[in-house]
């Protein structure tokens, strides 16, 4: 009587045959403190005296008030009340081992100094975030990677950073985020993609961020439901950015994924950038080829928070335009609109293609 | 069905909820204002526990910009995806006839009636004196 067992019995997908590797885990550090150990004095004592200020003018705090406390699964908090993702063991407990993971990609979100209107101070944090995913995470369970965080802003110190992981296999991807102060494919962001295909890696694009721009074309929005959907449009201008401006005829090597960011949008703009290609495209002369296979060749995308229609075949057909070998699938634990890998990719998918999305496809684009 | 004796009714105090095993199934009894609902703990949508959801009311609307507030405390959010659920229900809010979580029917007993009749053996005493919550699985 009365005898209260975990809700949902551990176990990993069946069709997980290549693997399951989940790309958007995000930890939380329970205090700044914690990154002290990796920031200069100076630095430091501006964090402390000065704070943190986004691009966001006076605001401070997330854009819009999220649906759930720090914007996380009701059951995310540790048994000490420690808060979501800001403990190794209890995230081991809750989705490491309760799903069976192989390997999962760190990518961590505020407080990291991206975006912060500090140059300095970006760059700080964001070194300091690195060594913490290391001292914190990575180096206590293997099954983890972390992601280089980068003051994108700052193109030249983000290399600095990128470069000073050179070679390091704890690292996985380069992580920016979509909201920025100009599209990401021009030229001030390049060094950033240099010394990213220098050193091997991939970018990761994980939605949000603070652009200093009101984050839909036309304005502020009022709700935060108009929020969590504008990700789709400015995913689409930094994709459409990256190709257009000739980022990956520079950089042939390189590749992204878009993360968080749904991906049912990608065959539309891949549409729509080829028709207006072939009209305008002595306008820029540097792309060799129809944008869309630019697309096709060089973004990936990440399954979190998946498209729901009503009507399975539609998504079948946009997973099909993007391309079988380019989705991975994702988590966003520990957050609210977390994917339970067992259900989130629906079984009318078949099974060596849910086995590509849980682990094969991953495995060749972080080359794990 | 089987009629399971699941908490003293002075066990799950009103706006109080308890998580509750029968017949196999873990369920959530809710205490609205003194009537007693069960639900399924698991949500239909990727299965997470609604026992560890919040209580909200309904907001309604008639029109952009006019807004209101009833039933306070009776439908229970999923504690992921923050999903509406009708208590007395089951049903959720934006598909009530397709989406929905299993409701089970609850009702209280005297503890005197109990001790005599068919009911499922459970493992706490019933007194005679006191009232109990029981679930129809």
């Amino acid at each position: 009587m009365n005898i209260i067992r975990p809700i949902a019995a551990p176990g990993r997908p069946a069709a997980a045959t290549l693997g399951l590797v989940d790309c958007d885990i995000h930890p939380r550090c329970a205090d700044l403190g914690e990154y002290r150990p990796f920031m200069t004095d100076a630095m430091w004592h501006r964090l402390t005296t000065y704070g943190i200020h986004a691009r966001h003018g006076f605001h401070k705090g997330y854009p819009f008030p999220k649906a759930a406390p720090l914007a996380s699964r009701r059951d995310a908090w540790g048994p000490q009340g420690q808060p979501p993702a800001s403990d190794l063991g209890f995230v081991q407990k809750q989705f490491l081992d309760h799903y069976g993971l192989d390997i999962g990609v760190l990518n961590p979100l505020q407080p990291s100094g991206q975006g912060d209107v500090n140059d300095e101070l970006s760059a700080a944090l964001a070194h300091a975030v690195n060594e913490w995913q290391l001292a914190h995470w990575v180096d206590h369970d293997a099954r983890l990677r972390a992601s280089i965080v980068v003051p994108y802003e700052d193109a030249v110190a983000s290399a600095a950073e990128i470069r000073k992981r050179a070679g390091d296999g704890r690292f996985c991807q380069v992580l920016l985020m979509s909201r920025t102060s100009e599209p990401l494919g021009r030229k001030r962001y390049w060094p950033i993609y240099e010394a990213a295909a220098e050193v091997g890696l991939p970018i990761g694009i994980h939605a949000f961020g603070f652009s200093g721009n009101a984050m839909t074309n036309g304005g502020w929005p009022s709700f935060y439901v108009e929020e969590v959907q504008e990700h789709a449009t400015s995913a689409q201008a930094q994709v459409a950015s990256f190709v257009v401006e000739g980022v990956f005829e520079r950089f042939p090597s390189l590749k992204i994924v878009m993360i968080e960011c749904g991906f049912g949008w990608m065959p539309s703009i891949g549409w729509r950038l080829d028709n207006n290609w072939k009209r305008l495209r002595d306008e820029v002369p540097h792309l060799k080829r129809a944008p869309s296979e630019y697309m096709r060749e060089h973004v990936y995308v990440s399954t979190q928070p998946i498209e729901e229609p009503a009507k399975g075949e539609h998504l079948l057909d946009a997973m099909e335009w993007i391309g079988w070998d380019r989705i991975l699938y994702a988590s966003d634990y520990p957050h609210w609109d977390f994917d339970d890998p067992r259900i989130a990719i629906p079984s009318f998918i078949p099974a060596e293609k849910r086995a590509a999305i849980f682990g094969g496809n991953a495995r060749n684009f972080y080359r794990l | 069905m089987a009629r399971h004796i699941v908490a003293a009714v002075d066990e799950i105090p009103p706006g109080g909820r308890r998580l509750v095993e029968a017949d196999g199934k873990k369920i959530v009894v809710f205490n609205l204002g003194g009537e007693f609902f069960a639900l399924l703990d698991r949500c239909p949508h990727q299965g997470s526990a609604l026992s560890g959801g919040i209580l909200c009311g309904l907001t309604l609307s008639d029109e952009p910009g006019k807004y209101h507030f009833s039933r306070a405390g009776e439908m229970v959010r999923c504690p992921w995806h923050n999903w509406e659920f009708d208590i007395r229900t089951g049903k959720s809010w934006f598909d009530p006839q397709r989406t929905k979580v299993r409701a089970f029917p609850a009702h209280v007993e005297a503890g005197a009636a109990l001790v005599e009749g068919p009911y499922q053996a459970e493992t706490f005493p019933v007194k005679i004196e006191a009232d109990y919550v029981v679930v129809e699985v």
